[in-house]
């Protein structure tokens, strides 16, 4: 069919560097570059290009670059050449338009807008080099009031307690799912979870049996619409179980993994038979309400012996406040939040750059609700989407998050560039797909270390940023608005994040 | 719930740093107020004359069975006093109220009218009586800190009281002719440094709900988390002081809680989880519980806290011990203080003085030895 679609990169070929060792070639799944035995020459076709950069970087010589093709429409502002792409895809096709990672349009990013605070003259900055600095979350309900009995010099703790999990740093990665990313992705995360004494989330598809006894405890399983993989052993293996209900990519609707992705294990895992679709529906068909979410979160609390915390994961949508207070009502021991900017494997793009409100609105206004109604402690908090660098992990904290997860940041460690093909199952990074030429691509013992190094940095600035706020544990963090400053604001943003204007 | 205005609105914290001073006479013989004024004379530089005070126990021993309100009464509000007549007349028995005497050639700036009041609660039939005699209290003084512009109490509890003002902590014992008028077994004092506001007469030291007063130096940089934590709780900051944050939650963990210092010791200053791993089992799962749980009650930066009631005094310095304290004994006689020299100041001959570390209460109870706990494990 004569496509009217530009090419979206341009990929360019310094022939005086190129060797044609073809290596080029062998790392594009697309087919974009090209070997003629006869011509003895390299050609490339860009118009199947994402822009993924393995080509690139995999090039021997640097012979290679890929950037945004510069062939424009007439510049508009209201049409722009996305737009415009868009419709001529949709003419074409008449389906839905898809997309993968997160949410890229230019919505206030407040992360950007927010500045820390540092200690000066009355208060002395803490050297986390020279004096511990913690950074252990505890996640999980806690109680109103701890009954305590005194007898001599023994104190003996009387009240009963919730089941609460600790995280060596308040950073987890996010759900994703076996099925929605390689085997090796997949175990990558669980095996950097367990080294540095954090969580990995399974997402909906199930733990794999062979990694349960392994890496369970550093698991957060999850229970989806699709019900997936869940069985006593799989929610008794895990650290913590959660409910998924929604996800800041795609509030509001299901999931779908092709069946030419589901191979004997994923299918194993998931429970389905191979090779077909793995469906997931937009709500739980057992929840259609509050009640209906109380009784999900204690039939799995039973099924665990009431030793799991149980989390519940929404999108942030409009009233978010008040579902997550809801929420907590319910039962739950945890209540994630993901935002504007969560990551998804597959979602229509008109829902993902659409629907939801910004994780850093959602999680101030979530926690301001929860201390008003009396039931911050009974939950933690922890907020996804959007999450770049250890300034946004001590901002959110500081918003009023226990902790944060990670999914598109833990991804670009093990090699992602977003290059959003997620859906196409052929990522060259080995990432996003089934294909075993492609996934064997990513080894779990680099991409692992690659991740532990993510967190270990992550947590010497975090440490060095509560340092000199004068603060050597990070709860003392949370909910700590006071070492906010918002810049370039408006009033009712300030208001609702409650943070005051930098100089105020 | 509260009205819904963003936190945003909320004034900033004041910052302060200050010194402290305690003496306990653990027979519970009474004396007078020498000791703590020289001591609080002798460290002149760690206040800046805005803001000085004491607190006295077993001060009126022939009103013990009574609440005794010390309240304040800005002068330019002559109203406040007739309101707050009206307000305890009906609510309480007053048995016996005058004005605070005080000396008339001291010189403070602008002080305001501070009157005692002997009460005992007055409950109306429609109260009921859920509320014990203390809630009661405690509920009527903070409709009159909150409701009643230009009157604040600075102290409520039965034979105890607070005197506090605006000047060095000298110039306020001038005033209020401690050293002439007054003895007790406690004397608690605070010299204060703020760094950014004025003074005002309400916001010195000591801090004080009932017979519970606080005198503290410190930088909370937990503060907003705790802060918000004690909102849930229903305790709504109205100073915006790091005492006021630390006197609830003196309030919340050992009056209404009924725990004890040395377990609270374990929320405030924390131990470091290294070090909460390396006890013994028991108290391994109890110091982790107690972190785990009140872990917004923190308090996480430099501070030192000189706490009272009845029966019992006790200073705490924070985890890693960035303020610091000295503690002392002399025959009967417990001193805790910010600085050694003004122990010595005003009691040369001590038995024992020590350097507490962070995080480990020195206790000082009437008729016990429990302040020698803290010895063993002395810097």
């Amino acid at each position: 069919m004569f496509s009217h679609l530009l090419p979206e990169f341009l990929v360019e070929r310094r022939s005086d560097r190129c060797i044609k060792c073809r290596v080029c070639e062998r790392q594009c799944p697309n087919g974009v570059h090209h070997y003629d035995t006869e011509l003895d020459l390299m050609f490339s076709d860009e118009s199947p290009c994402v822009g993924c950069q393995r080509c690139v970087v995999f090039c021997p010589t640097n012979a290679l670059s890929v950037y945004p093709h510069p062939t424009t429409y007439r510049p508009n502002a209201s049409w722009t050449r996305e737009k415009l792409q868009d419709l001529k895809k949709q003419a074409e096709t008449g389906g839905v338009i898809l997309t993968g990672s997160g949410n890229d349009k230019p919505y206030r990013i407040y992360w950007d807008h927010l500045v820390l605070n540092a200690s000066q003259v009355t208060n002395p900055s803490i050297d986390p080099l020279r004096e511990p600095m913690e950074l252990r979350t505890y996640l999980g309900r806690k109680p109103d009031t701890l009954e305590v009995e005194v007898c001599g010099d023994r104190v003996s703790i009387t009240s009963r307690l919730s089941p609460n999990v600790p995280v060596e740093t308040p950073i987890l990665f996010s759900a994703m799912s076996y099925g929605a990313i390689s085997y090796q992705a997949f175990v990558s995360l669980a095996m950097a979870a367990k080294e540095f004494g954090t969580l990995f989330n399974t997402g909906e598809g199930g733990l794999p049996r062979e990694m349960r006894e392994k890496f369970g405890q550093n698991a957060v399983v999850q229970c989806a619409s699709g019900r997936f993989g869940v069985d006593p052993e799989y929610l008794n293996s895990a650290a913590v179980v959660e409910i998924k209900i929604g996800q800041g990519a795609k509030p509001g609707i299901g999931g779908h993994l092709p069946g030419e992705k589901v191979a004997a294990n994923i299918a194993l895992t998931r429970m389905i038979p191979e090779g077909t679709d793995a469906l997931s529906p937009a709500p739980q068909h057992d929840i259609y309400s509050i009640e209906d979410l109380s009784m999900l979160i204690y039939a799995l609390k039973e099924a665990t012996n009431y030793e799991k915390p149980v989390s519940v994961k929404i999108a942030a949508v409009h009233n978010v406040a008040a579902i997550a207070s809801g929420i907590v009502r319910a039962g739950a021991d945890i209540v994630a939040i993901d935002g504007l900017r969560g990551g998804t494997g597959a979602a229509p793009k008109a829902i993902r750059d659409n629907v939801g409100i910004p994780i850093e609105l959602a999680l101030a206004a979530v926690d301001r609700r929860l201390r008003e109604e009396g039931i911050r402690h009974k939950c933690s908090i922890i907020a996804a989407s959007g999450i770049r660098c250890s300034a946004d992990v001590v901002k959110a904290i500081a918003l009023g998050a226990d902790a944060v997860y990670i999914g598109s940041a833990a991804l670009v460690a093990m090699g992602c560039t977003l290059c959003q093909k997620c859906y196409t199952g052929k990522c060259a990074w080995g990432i996003c797909t089934q294909d075993p030429y492609l996934s064997r691509r990513l080894n779990p013992e680099i991409a692992s270390q690659r991740l532990v190094n993510l967190l270990r940095g992550w947590s010497h600035e975090i440490k060095e940023m509560l340092g000199g706020m004068g603060i050597n544990a990070i709860e003392s963090l949370r909910g700590n608005r006071e070492h906010l400053r918002g810049v370039g604001l408006e009033g009712w943003e300030l208001d609702v994040l409650g943070v005051k204007g930098a100089g105020e | 719930m509260r009205p819904q205005i963003s936190e945003r609105y909320l004034p900033e914290k004041d910052s302060q740093a200050c010194g402290l001073f305690g003496v306990m006479n653990t027979a519970g013989e009474r004396f007078g107020g020498e000791m703590a004024i020289n001591a609080m004379a002798n460290m002149k530089v760690r206040g800046n004359g805005l803001g000085g005070g004491f607190a006295i126990y077993g001060l009126y021993p022939e009103f013990r069975d009574y609440y005794a309100l010390h309240i304040m009464f800005e002068r330019h509000q002559p109203g406040a006093k007739e309101m707050v007549d009206e307000f305890l007349a009906d609510h309480f028995h007053v048995v016996y109220d005058e004005v605070i005497p005080t000396n008339k050639k001291a010189t403070v700036l602008n002080p305001p009218v501070v009157w005692r009041y002997f009460v005992s609660p007055r409950r109306h039939p429609e109260e009921g009586n859920n509320l014990s005699d203390d809630e009661f209290v405690v509920e009527k003084v903070m409709h009159i800190n909150t409701r009643i512009d230009g009157a604040y109490v600075f102290s409520s509890g039965k034979d105890m009281g607070v005197f506090k003002g605006v000047g060095f902590p000298e110039e306020i014992a001038d005033y209020f002719m401690l050293d002439r008028l007054y003895k007790g077994y406690i004397w608690t004092a605070h010299s204060r440094f703020p760094t950014n506001t004025p003074g005002w007469w309400g916001g010195a030291h000591p801090f004080s709900i009932l017979d519970w007063t606080v005198v503290h130096n410190g930088e909370l940089s937990s503060y907003g988390t705790n802060r918000r934590y004690l909102e849930m709780f229903g305790y709504y900051c109205t100073l915006y002081t790091d005492t006021e944050v630390m006197a609830y939650a003196v309030d919340l963990l050992m009056r209404r809680q009924g725990l004890p210092i040395e377990v609270v010791s374990g929320i405030f200053a924390a131990p470091m989880w290294d070090i909460i791993e390396h006890m013994e089992p028991e108290r391994r799962e109890l110091y982790k519980t107690l972190r785990m749980s009140y872990a917004p009650l923190l308090m996480n930066g430099p501070f030192t806290v000189i706490v009272a009631h009845h029966n019992e005094m006790f200073g705490l310095t924070d985890r890693i011990r960035l303020r610091p304290i000295t503690a002392a004994a002399a025959g009967d006689f417990v001193f805790l203080s910010s600085e050694e020299a003004s122990i010595r100041a005003v009691a040369p001959r001590l038995d024992l003085a020590w350097t507490p570390p962070g995080g480990e209460p020195v206790v000082a109870r009437l008729h016990t030895k429990d302040y020698l706990a803290s010895l063993t494990r002395a810097v």
